[in-house]
């Protein structure tokens, strides 16, 4: 394998990990506002 | 060996094929290649005839439920799209408007599709019904299946009524939303269901009409290609004359008001100009106009609905 294409996908893999880290990290925002939305359990 | 050489009746040795010709050369996949197994132009369009069906239901929802509710819907569609293309990877790889897709450019391997596919799916319909209500999250799970097993594995390949069983997938969105606030569903939503479901065939033959060369290299027996362009035209017309009352039907039952009632009847009276024009023809011009109108037409007549909700102004 070459050193560009190495080089390539070692990038591909970290915004790979870079996303995967936004989505958990806004999954749990999420959940975190479910929970308070239906522990008030009021309508909007 | 030929990608053709790869189609069958979503055959496993003509997957197979596939994954053999595109494994070798798969790289990492970029984050954005995940994107695009969620089809998001598709996406879009869903997201918006959901959202519709939720501001119109009776009754509130909390925010931050409606927008969770959304994003199933999104994530649903989106990993359906997914599986979609897993299965129909041979396809893809044949067809030009789908060939740039991740799975044929080698980018995502198959079974790594449809592992992504298949959890979102699952994950859409878990939290759909953990957070908002089962009656939703069994609608999105009815889409999801109906999508995969019905159109994608069933009738695709099988037969040129294809998208107009298929299209119910498309038109189960406004009924989620509407079922996302209410628990269960009423007239209203059933109408915007039957008017996606009546739409959905001119807009798609439409696109076959010019694309037929495409679908018959595929395989794919879209009418054009099993019937003929003259009967796909008189097909257009047909299907075209039945979805303008259903789109009036709201007006004329008493569900929405005079602004949609008026405007859709222009629309609907442009729709089946060109549906005339399709019909007369022999060219393409007119069947590229009816696609890229039918978006428009939809889009229109749903944000009619949500203005009329906004303004204050619906029955």
């Amino acid at each position: 394998m070459s050193a560009m294409t190495q080089q390539d996908e070692q990038k591909r893999r970290r915004a790979r990990n870079i996303a995967l880290a936004v989505v958990l990290f806004a999954l749990v925002i999420l959940f975190y506002f479910i929970t308070i939305a239906k522990m008030t359990g009021r309508a909007a | 060996m030929s990608d053709a050489s790869f189609i069958g009746q979503g055959s496993e040795a003509g997957h197979a094929g596939l994954d053999a010709a595109y494994a070798v050369r798969a790289a990492e996949a970029h984050p954005s290649d995940y994107l695009a197994l969620l089809k998001p132009r598709v996406m879009s369009l869903v997201v918006f005839t959901g959202l519709v069906g939720m501001v119109l239901a009776p009754g509130d929802l909390h925010p931050t439920l409606a927008i969770t509710a959304l994003l199933c819907i999104a994530i649903g569609a989106g990993a359906s799209g997914a599986i979609n293309m897993w299965y129909d990877a041979d396809i893809d790889a044949v067809m030009a408007r789908t060939q740039g897709r991740p799975i044929p450019q080698g980018r995502i391997s198959r079974d790594q599709a449809l592992g992504f596919g298949t959890v979102l799916s699952v994950a859409s319909v878990l939290v759909m019904g953990l957070a908002v209500n089962w009656v939703a999250a069994a609608i999105l799970a009815l889409t999801i299946g109906f999508y995969i097993f019905i159109y994608t594995m069933w009738l695709k390949r099988r037969t040129p009524q294809n998208i107009v069983i298929g299209g119910a997938a498309g038109a189960f969105p406004p009924m989620i939303g509407w079922a996302a606030v209410t628990g269960d569903l009423s007239l209203l939503p059933l109408l915007l269901f039957a008017i996606i479901f009546m739409w959905t065939p001119p807009h798609f033959w439409a696109l076959a009409l010019y694309r037929s060369d495409d679908y018959a290299r595929a395989g794919v027996p879209m009418l054009p290609v099993v019937a003929g362009d003259r009967e796909t035209r008189r097909q257009i017309l047909i299907y075209s004359l039945l979805l303008v009352p259903i789109t009036l039907s709201p007006w004329a039952l008493g569900l929405a008001g005079p602004l949609y009632g008026g405007v859709t009847a222009a629309l609907g009276a442009i729709f089946l100009a060109l549906a005339v024009r399709i019909w007369r023809g022999n060219d393409e011009r007119p069947a590229k106009h009816m696609f890229a109108y039918s978006i428009l037409y939809l889009f229109l007549l749903f944000a009619l609905l949500l203005a009329e909700r906004g303004l204050g102004w619906g029955a």
